[in-house]
């Protein structure tokens, strides 16, 4: 039974942080590029404007509820398990997302980075 | 890409990794937490090296959202994950941890899979990019993915 809730907390977390760099993504390229607004208005238009942006403080949520869903996660399952699972997993559900979602191209070479990283990730928590 | 932005992506990594580092020496110098012991979880950021590892993790969100104002999720990604590698090296080379032959294969499919991303554009035409379009055309690549 508490590998069931490990499973559906590293479920919540593959989820919850997709959809914060998702809206995350959303938001700063809506502000658009901060080096240039810095240069032409200051950093005070750069932080207004962040701010101003509702997606931002939705993404920050995600992010939130992604952060608590690991320490669920890890009270209900092994280090050595949550969290190489849900960061490997959540790259290659955020090249599917950032796909889908920002229309980024997501070529042959970045399925592939994806899926090295992922790869990468588990080798080096196991 | 200019140098400013191979920086910021350098942040990314740097900061985290410092920042996760320097929480973790806090958090054990205090001990361990229980459910009971909320209040000693608010007064954790009175710990010098808690402070620093929150500011470093601020420093590293900021980095973060710069280069996502200017690069693809999917470019920028890659990039974070560089910081568990940086973690081993820096175990390997400054505290003598053994890393098996297991790990530095993972650190190898990690690194060979940022090398990947970095190598090709860091934009990709894409909606929702108003703002970014005219402030950095130069930024937005057209070139053909593999």
């Amino acid at each position: 039974m508490k590998e069931i809730y490990a499973w559906a907390a590293i479920g919540l977390i593959i989820l919850a942080s997709t959809t914060g760099d998702v809206l995350l993504s959303y938001s700063m390229k809506r502000v658009g590029d901060v080096g240039e607004l810095w240069k032409r208005r200051g950093v005070l238009a750069v932080v207004g404007r962040v701010l101003r942006t509702p997606t931002f403080a939705l993404g920050l949520m995600a992010m939130g509820v992604a952060f608590y869903s690991l320490l669920f996660g890890l009270s209900w399952g092994n280090l050595s398990l949550v969290v190489p699972a849900s960061a490997s997993l959540t790259f290659v559900a955020n090249a599917l997302a950032a796909r889908i979602f920002l229309h980024e191209r997501v070529g042959r070479r970045r399925w592939i980075a994806a899926l090295l990283v992922a790869g990468g990730v588990v080798l080096m928590a196991i | 890409m200019t140098f400013r932005k191979y920086l910021v992506l350098g942040g990314i990594t740097v900061f985290s990794t410092a920042g996760d580092s320097l929480l973790a020496r806090g958090m054990k110098e205090l001990g361990g937490f229980s459910l009971h012991n909320l209040s000693g979880l608010l007064l954790a950021i009175l710990n010098p090296w808690v402070a620093l590892g929150i500011v470093f993790l601020l420093t590293f969100f900021a980095c973060y959202m710069s280069a996502l104002s200017w690069a693809d999720l999917t470019y920028v990604l890659p990039a974070t994950s560089l910081a568990y590698v940086l973690v081993a090296l820096i175990g390997h080379f400054r505290l003598h941890e053994e890393i098996s032959p297991t790990r530095w294969l993972g650190i190898a499919l990690i690194a060979a899979g940022v090398g990947l991303v970095a190598a090709g554009p860091s934009l990709t035409p894409g909606h929702h990019r108003e703002n970014s379009a005219e402030a950095a055309p130069d930024t937005v690549s057209q070139e053909v993915e593999l």
